[in-house]
């Protein structure tokens, strides 16, 4: 084990021993705060790089001068535990195309509360397979707190997100569960999407079940320009775009705007391989709060189109029943349907895109049981956190 | 020559057992932790200070080069005796396994004993395990440059071409860095020397000469490749599409190319993308945070103001800048040639 203290050469002192380790090797880092000029980065397979507790070993990035990320990841088999990174310029943590990652009770934090000025990403592996974040905090992103993304085998659990713009998000993934989080205090609480133009893409299975996602009314603080800045204050889940996704037993409320929403992406792209809309998603066993009693009708047209259609009577679940077109006039398949069940007194509201578009018709379905149906639960991730 | 040589064996007999087993002699850095500490005993350079190369050792130079905080660069190339270069169209030439590119940055100034301050010496070397990189930093009497593991701060000063002096916190990359820009599905691999951007009179000690017909000559390459030059962005009478293409491809395609560490992005940026979205061309940006600027697209044609791409070039926010590393200073001729480009989209 290399043991590193605090002193005025931190950045060459710890820059040169994850440049030097071996596999195998443990960097520790003793309590008390570093101050990092420069961003730090990891490419030696199999080590560990180890604080004495997320609130005793700080790495400070206030004076950051190079460098995009406080610290980057490109190995594999790498386990971060037990500190935390403050006031990255970029992103906290970004871990890049490695197979086996853990990031065990670790912070990223931005200390002067939501701005535009934060970081992107706290917590943000991308192209990964097998990603595990347990005990986790992420605190002030301008765009995710914890981001996965177009990675495979994914468990989120025992986190907590808060004042991020979203606080837990999986992006263009496969396989994830996410659990036993509480996300709150963000501008939307959890959010499964999937972006176009994107080397992977047509993100499917994930399971979002036992999280609370309440009171997520921080006002949009993402620069413009980025997907997130469209998330109206005020949302618990978000489901964009993927396929095959069960929510369960969690506990939304206090959110401004709406405690679920399953939505298509919207914005133009020349992808044809991209496939828009959110399909087999299955909602059940949901404890809601209450909801919607403050919508944010500033940010896209969700809330507003919402607010709209339902009288200001906001749902707990919507759905903008987009899907594509030979489907709006021969029907859904069978196995694509939203299945919403057993979620107590929860209300909902569906848009029907023709009846939308014609003045005769009924707009939107309001009766939630006509998205009753059997739950087909999917498979737990599971992979070897032994490494 | 006797200086080379002796070089070579030094380093076969510091790191490469196998190697020694063959017979041959090799960079075999099987071990990278025990390269050698200073520049000097490699063996490259006749004459350190002046940076004349040892026999063996041939400078070489790019149509259109990266752009490095307005540093003059030296480039040099060695190739064991009697190797050959692999050609393949559009790719960087494939060396042979000792082959080593040398690149010493320099800025104009008088804070040493020279004309000029050398700053640091980047070694390409192709070892048995693949390209390996590395730093050596110049001391202050400019005598040597010391392995410089994490990389290293170099504050300093320099006359630039309006004759300002210019303050620079300059940066000399770890062995990491290096990797960021240099790596192409997880390979590491050199930058410039695609034979596009070797088309070119250089001037040899011989004289004056096309560098490819010069790699011929010395027996790395055959002498008809058939390459088109890649347009120098700095030249004026090339076309705006072609010179911005070129200056794209050298400074940002490297990452910004399916499988470079920017593919993430879904922005590709090098030569041969076609597709215009994928080029920035009202593409979003996925994961640019504030580093956006508030705007909605890389590219808006017609409007350079509104593409986040110039604004990234522009920036010395290292949560913002473009390349986000091996920069502290902003290329003002870059960004003048991006922004003419994208206001004739």
């Amino acid at each position: 084990m290399q043991i590193i203290q605090p002193s005025d050469n931190a950045y060459e002192n710890i820059q040169e021993a994850l440049i030097l380790a071996e596999p195998g090797d443990i960097i520790r880092l003793t309590a008390g705060t570093y101050n990092l000029q420069d961003s730090l980065s990891l490419d030696v397979a199999g080590v560990q790089i180890e604080g004495e507790g997320m609130d005793q070993t700080i790495l400070n990035f206030s004076d950051q001068q190079t460098g995009a990320q406080g610290l980057s990841v490109t190995s594999n088999n790498v386990t971060l535990q037990d500190f935390s990174i403050q006031n990255a310029k970029g992103d906290a943590i970004k871990v890049k195309g490695v197979t086996n990652i853990k990031f065990l009770r670790v912070k990223t934090e931005w200390t002067n509360g939501p701005s535009p000025e934060n970081g992107a990403y706290g917590l943000y592996p991308v192209e990964s397979i097998n990603v595990l974040i347990d005990g986790c905090v992420a605190i002030g992103a301008s765009d995710a707190g914890i981001y996965v993304g177009q990675s495979k085998n994914i468990i989120v659990r025992n986190s907590k997100a808060e004042y991020n713009v979203a606080g837990i998000e999986i992006e263009n993934s496969y396989y994830a569960d996410v659990f036993n989080n509480v996300a709150t205090n963000n501008t939307g609480g959890i959010l499964v999407f999937d972006l176009p133009g994107l080397p992977q893409q047509g993100g499917h299975h994930v399971r979002v079940f036992n999280n609370r996602s309440v009171g997520n009314n921080t006002d949009n603080f993402a620069p413009e320009g980025n997907i997130v800045g469209e998330i109206p204050r005020g949302t618990g889940i978000i489901i964009q775009a993927n396929s095959d996704v069960e929510v369960f037993n969690n506990e939304i409320g206090d959110n401004d705007t709406v405690n679920i929403a399953v939505v298509t992406y919207s914005s133009e792209t020349d992808d044809q391989a991209y496939y828009p809309h959110p399909k087999s998603i299955q909602i059940h066993g949901n404890e809601f709060g209450p909801t919607g009693y403050n919508p944010d009708t500033s940010k896209g047209e969700l809330a507003q189109i919402l607010f709209e259609l339902s009288g200001g009577n906001m749902p707990d679940i919507f759905w903008d029943g987009l899907v594509p077109m030979s489907q709006l006039i021969f029907g859904q398949p069978e196995d694509e349907k939203m299945i919403i069940s057993n979620n107590g007194d929860a209300t909902l509201l569906a848009i029907k895109p023709i009846g939308y578009m014609l003045p005769f018709l009924e707009p939107a379905i309001l009766d939630i049981d006509e998205f009753d149906g059997e739950i087909l639960p999917l498979a737990k991730v599971k992979f070897d956190e032994s490494f | 020559m006797r200086a080379f040589r002796k070089s070579l064996l030094l380093v076969v007999f510091l790191i490469s057992f196998e190697s020694q087993a063959q017979g041959t002699p090799q960079y075999n850095l099987l071990n990278f932790s025990k390269a050698p500490e200073f520049l000097s005993e490699f063996g490259f350079f006749e004459d350190m200070q002046n940076q004349i190369p040892a026999d063996g050792v041939h400078p070489y130079s790019l149509v259109s080069p990266l752009f490095s905080d307005e540093t003059d660069k030296l480039r040099f190339v060695y190739v064991p005796d009697g190797q050959k270069l692999g050609y393949v169209k559009n790719k960087v030439f494939i060396f042979p396994v000792g082959s080593t590119l040398i690149k010493t940055f320099a800025y104009l100034n008088k804070n040493g004993p020279l004309d000029r301050q050398l700053l640091e010496t980047r070694l390409l070397i192709n070892t048995h395990e693949g390209w390996k990189a590395i730093s050596y930093v110049w001391n202050d009497e400019q005598t040597d440059a010391r392995r410089a593991i994490a990389g290293a701060t170099i504050p300093t000063t320099f006359i630039n071409p309006e004759g300002e002096m210019i303050d620079v916190r300059y940066r000399a990359p770890n062995q990491n860095q290096c990797k960021e820009c240099h790596q192409l599905n997880k390979v590491m691999t050199p930058i410039g020397p695609k034979a596009r951007n070797m088309n070119k009179l250089v001037e040899y000690q011989s004289g004056e000469m096309n560098q490819l017909l010069y790699w011929a000559a010395l027996g790395w390459i055959d002498q008809s490749l058939g390459s088109t030059p890649i347009s120098n962005y700095a030249d004026v009478n090339a076309s705006l599409e072609d010179r911005a293409r070129a200056y794209l491809d050298i400074n940002c395609g490297h990452c910004h190319i399916p499988g470079g560490s920017a593919d993430t992005t879904g922005l590709y940026l090098n030569f041969t993308e076609k597709d215009q979205e994928q080029l920035g061309i009202y593409k979003k940006p996925v994961a640019a945070g504030r580093a956006s600027g508030n705007l909605k697209y890389s590219i808006v044609p017609g409007h350079p103001n509104d593409s986040i791409i110039l604004f990234r070039m522009k920036s010395l926010d290292p949560g913002i800048m473009m390349p986000e590393s091996g920069r502290a200073l902003a290329d003002k001729t870059g960004i003048k040639l991006i922004e003419d480009w994208i206001n004739k989209l």
